[in-house]
C-alpha cells in the first residue's frame, strides 16, 4: 500500500490523557488495571478505566450525542492538539476530502442498558430522553467525531469486534489510494459497558486478576476502555516535516472461517493477516523489530497467536503484549496499540509486559517480558476478533518522500 | 472521484421480495409489487451447530449474499466480502439488555458472540470457507452507501479480487423498535468485479442532489424506512435492464450518483 504519514495522533486510556501521560506510563511499565467498580457491575475482575470520563461535557450543539462512549471520544479529540490539527488539514484539503473511520464494538450501548432499567411501567417503552441514533447505534461515535471536527467527507463505523480500529486504518488507506479522499481521521473508541463485562464473563474469559498475557498461569482478559485518534495523510505537509515521523506502511486482513468466538487453533487467519501486512508494506519478516501482539491473556488466543508468530518469524522477532498495562480495549485496541507502536519507534522502547511473570513453556515465540530501550524502526501490531476477524498493521519510519 | 465495478450477481431478500430472480418482475414494474412479511430460513451451507445458533441477521445476510453468489455463478469461498448494516442483531441485543436490567445478569455465551456487529460475517466465512478479509461497517441510515463505497474502493485498490457486498437490516423487537422503527427485514447483495467485460457496470460519484424515490409506492415505503433498501432505485434500474442513473441517499446532504450501463 502507499505509506501514510501519521501527521497527528492522541489517545486516552487508563494510562492517562494524551501522549505524554501514555509515554510516561509505558516507560514506568506498571499495570494500571484496577478492581472493577464500574457502574453496577458485580464481577470479580480488573478493568482499565479512563479516569474522569463521566465528568466530560459535549459541546452544546452536540448535546444529543451525550453518552459515556461519546464523552470518551470528546475527551480524546481535545488532547494533544488533535482537533486543531484536523482543522488545519481541513483547510488544506477541504472538509469534504477528509474521511472518518472509527472502530468500535459496542459504541454507546451502555445508554440502552441503562434505559432498559427505566422502561415505562417496567416493561413498556424506553424513556423519552433516550436517543438511539446518537448514543447506542454503532455509527454514533463516528457521526460524533465527524460532526465535532466539522468534516463533510465519507464516514463509517468499522465494527469487527476486537479488530475494528485496526481495520479502520486499512479502510482509510484504500479510500486514499482510490482517490476518494486526501486525508483521514482514523480511530477507535470503546468504553466499559455491562454487555461486554457480563458477556466475557459468560464465556468464562474474564481473569480474576490483572491479565497475564503469555503467562503459564494466564486465565483470561481484563477489559479496558480507550479513545485513540490518528490523522493520516499520504504525504507530509511542508509545515510538518519531521524526520522522526512514523508512517503506516502496511495492513493485512483475513478471516478464520473457523469459529465465532475461538481462534483457529493453528493461528491460520492470524498468520495470513501478518503475511499480507508484510506484503502490503513490501517488507520481509526480518525487517520487523518488534511485534505488539494481540496477546489477550486467554489460554487459546495466546496459543494460536504463538503458532502464527513462530510460523512466520520463528523465534527471531521480539514480541509481547501490552494488554497487561492497558487492558483489552476491544474495538479500540487496534488504535491504542498502533499508538503504542508509534511510541516504541519514536522513543526506542519496547514496553514491558505487565502482569506476565513466567512465560508458558508451551509457547515458543521470543516473548520479551521486561522490554527495554533500543532502536526500533518497524513494528507489527496484531488485532484479532470474534467472528475470526484478523488485522495486522505495520508501522515504521521512512514512508514516501515528502 | 469515479469508482467503477461490474455487477456479476445480485441477491435480494425483503418484504414480498423472495430472491432477485423472483423479485425482478415486480421491481421492473411488469407485475404489481405485493408486500408480504420477509421469510427467512437458516442456510443449509452452515454446519448444524452454527445453523442452530444463527440469529435473524445471520439468516438475512447469508440468504442475500448466497443469492448474489449463485446468480454470479461464483465460488463464495474465493470472494472477499463487505457486510454493511445499521446495527447488530436486534433480537440478540434486546435479550441481552433485558437480562442486564434484571436481577440475574447471566447472559448466554452464544447470545454474546451473536451480538457483535460482525456476527453475520463470521457465520458467512464459516459457511463458505472464505478466508479473505471481510469488512463490517455501519453508518446508520447511510449504511448501504458506506458499504458500496467500501466495496468500490477495495476493488479500485485490488482489481483482481472480486467481492460480495451484503447490506442488510432487520427490526428490533419492542421497546427498541419504538426508538428505531424498521418495518421488516431487507437484505441486498452484489457480487462485484473490476469493471471490464460484459454485463451491467456501475460508476459512482458523490452528488449534492437529493436522493431519488423508488418508482413503486410500496417499494418507496421500504426505501424510506430500511437503510439497506436505499439501494432500491438502482435495483429497479437493473430489473428493467435499462441504462441510466440512480441517485441513492447516503449521509445527510450527500448522495451517491450511480451510473448504470448494461
Amino acid at each position: 500500500m502507499r505509506p501514510l504519514l501519521i501527521s497527528a495522533a492522541t489517545l486516552a486510556t487508563c494510562l492517562g490523557r494524551g501522549i505524554e501521560a501514555t509515554r510516561a506510563a509505558l516507560a514506568g511499565g506498571a499495570s494500571r488495571l484496577a478492581p472493577c467498580r464500574f457502574e453496577t457491575a458485580r464481577l470479580d475482575t480488573f478493568v482499565g478505566e479512563i479516569e474522569g470520563v463521566d465528568a466530560i461535557r459535549l459541546p452544546a450543539a452536540l448535546a444529543h450525542f451525550d453518552c459515556r462512549n461519546n464523552r470518551a471520544a470528546e475527551l480524546g479529540l481535545a488532547l494533544d492538539g488533535f482537533d486543531a490539527a484536523v482543522r488545519d488539514a481541513a483547510e488544506r484539503h477541504g472538509a469534504g476530502r477528509i474521511g472518518v473511520f472509527i472502530g468500535t464494538s459496542t459504541a454507546g450501548i451502555l445508554q440502552t442498558e441503562l434505559a432498559y432499567r427505566r422502561r415505562a411501567g417496567g416493561d413498556g417503552a424506553l424513556p423519552p430522553d433516550f436517543d438511539y441514533r446518537h448514543t447506542h447505534n454503532t455509527f454514533s461515535v463516528a457521526e460524533y467525531v465527524r460532526a465535532r471536527l466539522g468534516l463533510a467527507g465519507p464516514c463509517a463505523a468499522i465494527s469487527t469486534a476486537c479488530s475494528s480500529s485496526a481495520k479502520a486504518f486499512a479502510s482509510a488507506a484504500r479510500f486514499m489510494e482510490a482517490g476518494v479522499i486526501d486525508a483521514a481521521v482514523v480511530g477507535g473508541v470503546d468504553t466499559l459497558c455491562l454487555t461486554t463485562l457480563y458477556g466475557f464473563n459468560s464465556l468464562e474469559l474474564l481473569s480474576r486478576a490483572p491479565c497475564r498475557p503469555w503467562d503459564a498461569r494466564r486465565d483470561g482478559i481484563s477489559i479496558g476502555e480507550a479513545a485513540a485518534f490518528f490523522l493520516l495523510e499520504p504525504r507530509a505537509p511542508a509545515a510538518h516535516d519531521d524526520p522522526d515521523a512514523v508512517w503506516v506502511l502496511g495492513a493485512g486482513e483475513s478471516s478464520d472461517a473457523w469459529h465465532m468466538s475461538a481462534p483457529h487453533p493453528e493461528g491460520r487467519g492470524a498468520r495470513q493477516a501478518m503475511e499480507q501486512a508484510l506484503r502490503s508494506a513490501a517488507l520481509e519478516p526480518d525487517a520487523i523489530d518488534y511485534v505488539n501482539l494481540h496477546g489477550t491473556g486467554t489460554p487459546s488466543n495466546d496459543a494460536a497467536e504463538d503458532k502464527a508468530i513462530l510460523a512466520l518469524f520463528g523465534d527471531a522477532v521480539a514480541c509481547n503484549s501490552t494488554k497487561g498495562v492497558t487492558g483489552h480495549t476491544l474495538g479500540a485496541a487496534g488504535a491504542v496499540e498502533a499508538m503504542i507502536s508509534v511510541l516504541a519507534i519514536r522513543d526506542g522502547l519496547v514496553p514491558r509486559s505487565a502482569g506476565t511473570r513466567v512465560v508458558d513453556s508451551a509457547l515458543h515465540a521470543r516473548y520479551d517480558i521486561g522490554g527495554g530501550r533500543r532502536r526500533i524502526d518497524r513494528v507489527m501490531s496484531n488485532s484479532f476478533g470474534f467472528g475470526g476477524s484478523n488485522c495486522s498493521l505495520v508501522l515504521g519510519r521512512g514512508g514516501a518522500p515528502a | 472521484m469515479r469508482l467503477a465495478a461490474r455487477i456479476a450477481g445480485i441477491g435480494l431478500v425483503g418484504p414480498g421480495l423472495a430472491g432477485w430472480h423472483a423479485a425482478r418482475e415486480a421491481l421492473a414494474g411488469r407485475v404489481p409489487y405485493a408486500g408480504a412479511p420477509t421469510r427467512l430460513a437458516a442456510p443449509e451451507a452452515l454446519p448444524a451447530t452454527e445453523r442452530r445458533r444463527a440469529g435473524r441477521c445471520v439468516k438475512l445476510a447469508l440468504a442475500a449474499g448466497l443469492d448474489a453468489v449463485a446468480g454470479a455463478g461464483a465460488d463464495a469461498g474465493a470472494l472477499g466480502a463487505i457486510f454493511a448494516s445499521s446495527s447488530g442483531d436486534g433480537e440478540t441485543c434486546h435479550a441481552i439488555c433485558e437480562t442486564l436490567a434484571s436481577d440475574d445478569r447471566l447472559i448466554s455465551p452464544t447470545r454474546f458472540h451473536n451480538s457483535v456487529h460482525n456476527a453475520p460475517a463470521g457465520y458467512w466465512s464459516i459457511a463458505t470457507g472464505a478466508t479473505a478479509s471481510i469488512d463490517c461497517l455501519g453508518a446508520f441510515d447511510a449504511s448501504f452507501g458506506a458499504g458500496l463505497l467500501e466495496a468500490l474502493t477495495r476493488l479500485a485498490v485490488e482489481p483482481e479480487a472480486p467481492l460480495v457486498l451484503v447490506a442488510y437490516d432487520a427490526p428490533y423487537p419492542e421497546p427498541l423498535n419504538g426508538a428505531r422503527p424498521i418495518p421488516d427485514a431487507f437484505g441486498v447483495a452484489f457480487v462485484l468485479e473490476a469493471a471490464r467485460g460484459a454485463g451491467p457496470s456501475i460508476a459512482v460519484d458523490f452528488t449534492g442532489e437529493p436522493a431519488q424515490a423508488a418508482a413503486h409506492a410500496g417499494l418507496e415505503e421500504l426505501r424510506r424506512t430500511i437503510p439497506a433498501a436505499r439501494a432500491l432505485p438502482l435495483l429497479e434500474l437493473l430489473a428493467r435492464e435499462a441504462s441510466g442513473h440512480a441517485t441513492l441517499a447516503y449521509l445527510d446532504g450527500l448522495s451517491l450518483r450511480v451510473e448504470l450501463a448494461q
